[in-house]
């Protein structure tokens, strides 16, 4: 099966690790993540704006590549460019006005029909695969590996794009189940790691990174998965400097969901990339003896 | 009709109509002789012009134009019918309206126009004339149905009491005290309860339901289901040695499903609520005994000195006769599980939960634990507003008693323990009834109750604590709490079951679910069908005095119509 | 010194415009404080997200600039996702700082971001955070 895939700017560079572990899974699992051509930036953030459609340009257009492969579906990975894609395509799909003024802006480009559904690569092995199929399917299983799922922002909020419960959400807990690990729930498992802040106030997230690192530490758990490269970057980027203020900080490797899913399905761990997650996992995964050589 | 007057009535409220305009068309109208502009008609004087003109004009018919004629048609109608007219030869009619003066004009005329075509095709209507079963059914046996049952009782009439449970005393009988006097229920509500138990006029069907309801005021027929208790009530004599015998512990629904360490606040699966039930008769649930579920087990009927447990029992019917029925169903909580984002956990629990602890005559003999690990806790947080004034997660009404209650467990919790500390999590303090502000005002000086002003975002566990995220508004602050018990202020729904009850007894419900009113200012205590009464929270959120003075009104509308001997059914009749 | 509230303050045009960009009515939030006991930044806030709200109930647009609230502001949505009356605050909060980034006033300098940190940063973080926090 050829599913529709929009893979957004930073899946192909600095989270080149949750791509090739994607598309390789999914291979495994008979789901071919199909690039639909000539994509572009989404534009990260939803804009809130209601009295503009221009910032409403970029996702609506990858929308309308989709739809010239002939395809109804979309599969994203990178959390932002699933929530940033669904949001617009809600907008112009229950604001007939707002569908027309930016086909008829966009007068070169075919118009946007509205029948492309945006869905998160969670709810495809979810809903199209199953999690008693991927059970199935598993070579290795993550024993003994306590996971503590991260779901962020994105994922989950607002009500009308969640993939799952928008405060108990449990999808990737369930994923992380069939693969054999030890699910871990915390209580900060759906708040904001500071996202953009970054760039501004990056002492501000740090000290939500401690706040969510250690609220899942104190749950025992050994790592965190998640899927956006933004909470990915902050959760795990911003650790070095923990690592140096806090004496009794080791550091705690986070994973995409991705990555773990390639691990259990039995596939090299090359083709994870490990090497591009920021705190090295490997030692983790060889003290459980899920890193095959 | 061929001499119709037209009495188009003014006052401030019909201010957007230009009077004169319509006069001057009603009066051109076929049979229309006399059309005029009065004030404020529905006071005596103008209520004297009306049968002035019906005289000097010979009118055969009359049209008044006014407000509302749920309030003035029965004025008019009195008015009419004393000058000598009879009940069809009069119409009242609404002419409001929302636009600008022209269109109202225009619609009034409009709206004229259609009630005199059914003035003209009137006949004299059909009167059914049904003599009044003097007997009352009460549906419902918390404190709003008691009272009404024992003042119609004392009225001199027979009263049929069906109550759901196996005990009567509602949700009453669970409090620990109730504000602001701080009675105990137990001491206050088990004389009513006996009383009722006792009185002569009144019968009480415990463990039953309504099964079916035909008829009108005056003879409703009412089919009764008399719920299989697998115990012959007329044998028992209310020992309990069998619920004291009986191997099978279970968490119990009278104590709100509370699990205990030392499983204090479990059931047996025959049983009783608690020591002053009325009737004191236990049932057996069939769903957790293990005569029923596993074949085996008879220890009550080996330990009955009078033989009265009956595993073939069968439900039973009944059918009765009754003048007039007071619908005293009460409410129900929205359970804990609505709020998302504060979690599920032993030591979150709703109002009536804590109750059960607070109460000295709880499972607990009133000591207060924490029923994670039976530890006295030191500090708790409560949560007012959960799931009320929540029109985009979970109801839009204030659900009224909740800053009372709460505030009530928080200063019989400081008297508990006295090295605690509460919180109180709140966006307003609503205490309208007597003594409740100073109540509140006592709580907070003389008990340190402390009150942080902002609704509780996240509540979830850390460790041995339960956090809260709340904010206090008045400071500016995010605030952060770590309580060893948290007690939430849920919403007060209908009870269950209450849409099919009203369903059965062909009563409106309102957009909540709760039974509605005829008029909710002055006729709070009818339903939408003559002869079926409302008491209590049925009706409405409403604290105990309310409820108790609802089923005293309600029993009040059943004596009234009861000193009478027929009731007339009018069914209008046009041609 | 008395702050003044009159039919000019509460019609103002910044009180449209607040209400036009973001299609929220402001006068429906009854200051629970809901939003900010769940806002994950307000640890490093001037003003809770529900002190903004009320500030521009009440057309005080000058207090809310001094504020540093709606640039700390992670658009995480957990506000608008819990607010009893069905606010969407989070748009309230865009709007608040569109009125200003639209006057061509960046919140973060760019050429003050040091180049190592360009360098690590993931693209996802530097587009959104310059969408959100510059003109």
């Amino acid at each position: 099966m050829k599913l529709s895939y929009y893979p957004g700017c930073t899946l192909k560079t600095k989270a080149k690790n949750a791509e090739d572990s994607a598309i390789a899974s999914m291979e495994v699992l008979g789901i071919e993540l199909a690039e639909i051509p000539r994509w572009n930036c989404c534009g990260t953030v939803y804009s809130f704006a209601g009295d503009e459609e221009v910032h409403q340009l970029a996702p609506i257009r990858n929308l309308i590549r989709v739809q010239e492969t002939g395809s109804h579906k979309v599969v994203a990975i990178c959390s932002f460019c699933f929530n940033t894609l669904k949001r617009a395509n809600l907008l112009v799909k229950n604001n007939p006005a707002k569908m027309y003024t930016i086909n008829t802006f966009m007068e070169e480009e075919p118009d946007y029909e509205g029948e492309v559904e945006v869905v998160h690569l969670l709810e495809v092995l979810r809903d199209d695969i199953g999690w008693e199929s991927i059970s199935e399917k598993v070579q290795l299983p993550l024993k003994g590996l306590k996971v503590a799922p991260y779901y962020g922002c994105t994922l989950l909020r607002p009500q009308d794009i969640a993939i799952d419960d928008v405060e108990r959400p449990t999808i990737m807990g369930d994923l992380l189940k069939a693969l054999g690990a030890d699910v871990i729930d915390f209580p900060y498992n759906t708040e904001c790691c500071g996202s953009y802040q970054v760039i501004s106030n990056p002492d501000y997230v740090s000290q939500r990174v401690w706040d969510i690192l250690s609220s899942a530490l104190r749950k025992k758990a050994d790592a965190i998965a998640l899927s956006c490269p933004l909470c990915d970057f902050n959760l795990d980027h911003t650790q070095k400097e923990i690592i140096q203020k806090r004496s009794d900080f080791k550091g705690i490797p986070i994973f995409y969901f991705t990555q773990l899913l390639a691990l259990a399905l039995g596939l090299d761990p090359e083709v994870c990339r490990f090497e591009l997650n920021h705190i090295d996992p490997r030692p983790l995964l060889e003290s459980k003896e899920l890193l095959r050589h | 009709m061929e001499r119709i007057g037209v009495f188009v009535c003014h006052c401030k409220l019909m201010a957007y109509i230009d009077n004169r305009t319509v006069v001057e068309a009603i009066s051109k109208k076929p049979g229309v002789v006399h059309a005029a502009a009065y004030k404020d008609l529905c006071i005596a004087p103008g209520l004297e012009q009306v049968k002035d003109v019906i005289k000097n004009e010979r009118l055969d018919g009359v049209l008044v134009t006014s407000c509302s004629p749920v309030l003035h048609k029965e004025v008019f109608r009195q008015a009419v019918t004393s000058a000598g007219l009879e009940d069809h030869q009069v119409q009242v009619v609404d002419i409001r309206s929302h636009n600008g003066i022209k269109e109202n004009t225009e619609r009034a005329i409009e709206v004229i126009s259609s009630a005199l075509d059914i003035l003209k095709a009137s006949l004299p209507p059909v009167h059914t004339r049904v003599p009044i079963t003097k007997k009352v059914l009460v549906i419902g046996g918390g404190i709003a149905g008691i009272r009404a049952s024992l003042d119609i009782a004392d009225g001199g009439y027979q009263v049929i009491l069906v109550e759901r449970t196996h005990s009567i005393g509602g949700h009453m009988i669970q409090y620990s005290e109730t504000f602001p006097t701080l009675d105990c229920p137990q001491c206050i509500e088990t004389p009513l309860m006996t009383d009722t138990g006792q009185h002569d006029n009144i019968t009480i069907y415990a463990y039953s339901e309504i099964e079916e309801v035909t008829g009108s005021i005056g003879k409703y027929k009412v089919r009764i289901r008399k719920k299989a208790a697998y115990v012959d009530w007329d044998k028992c004599n209310g020992c309990l040695m069998c619920t004291e015998k009986c191997p099978r512990r279970v968490l119990s629904e009278y104590e709100r499903y509370l699990d205990l360490p030392k499983r204090q606040a479990h059931r047996r699966a025959i049983w009783v609520p608690h020591a002053q039930a009325v009737p004191m008769r236990p049932i057996i649930d069939r769903e957790q005994c293990l005569h029923f579920t596993k074949g085996k087990c008879e220890v009550c009927v080996d330990t009955c000195p009078n033989k009265a447990i009956d595993f073939d029992q069968q439900d039973s019917f009944l059918e009765i006769e009754v003048g007039a029925i007071v619908v005293a169903s009460g409410f129900d909580l929205m359970p804990k599980s609505a709020i998302k984002e504060y979690d599920l956990d032993p030591d979150i629990l709703e109002g009536i939960e804590f109750e059960r602890i607070l109460c000295p005559a709880g499972p607990t003999a009133g000591k207060v634990i924490r029923p994670s690990d039976g530890r006295e806790p030191k500090t708790v947080a409560f949560i007012s507003c959960c799931g009320s004034r929540d029109p985009e997660h979970g109801v839009p009404y204030c659900s009224r008693v909740c800053c009372m209650y709460l505030v009530k467990m928080a200063l019989l919790y400081m008297h508990a323990v006295h090295d605690g500390q509460t919180f109180i999590f709140y966006i307003d303090i609503r205490t309208t009834g007597k003594g409740y502000e100073e109540f509140v005002q006592r709580a907070v000086d003389e008990d340190h109750v402390l009150y942080i002003r902002g609704k509780a975002s996240k509540i979830f566990r850390d460790g041995d604590k339960i956090v809260v995220w709340g904010s206090d508004t008045l400071t500016g602050k995010r605030i952060e709490v770590a309580v060893d018990l948290v007690v939430l202020g849920m919403a007060m729904l209908p009870s269950d079951g209450a849409k099919e009850l009203a369903d059965k007894l062909g009563i409106a419900t309102d957009e909540h679910g709760f039974m509605m009113e005829l008029h909710p200012k002055l006729r709070p205590l009818e339903s939408s069908v003559p002869g079926i009464y409302l008491a209590g929270c049925c009706q409405g959120p409403k604290d105990i005095q309310d409820s108790v003075a609802q089923g005293g009104g309600a029993a009040s509308k059943v004596l009234a119509l009861f000193a009478q001997d027929e009731v007339i059914l009018e069914e209008a009749v046009t041609s | 010194m008395r702050t003044e509230i009159s039919t000019e303050t509460l019609y103002s045009d910044f009180v449209k415009k607040v209400e036009d960009i973001s299609e929220q009515t402001l006068s429906s939030c009854y200051q629970c404080g809901k939003c900010s006991a769940g806002c994950p930044m307000s640890f490093a806030m001037d003003l809770l997200p529900n002190q903004i709200i009320r500030l521009a109930q009440l057309g005080l647009e000058d207090d809310i600039a001094k504020a540093n609230t709606i640039w700390i502001c992670a658009s995480c949505i957990t506000c608008s996702v819990r607010c009893p009356k069905g606010i969407d605050l989070a748009r309230v909060m865009e709007a608040l700082r569109l009125i200003t980034s639209r006057k061509n006033i960046d919140n973060v300098q760019i050429p003050q971001i040091p180049k190592e940190t360009i360098a690590q940063l993931p693209q996802v973080a530097m587009v959104g955070g310059f969408r959100k926090l510059t003109a």
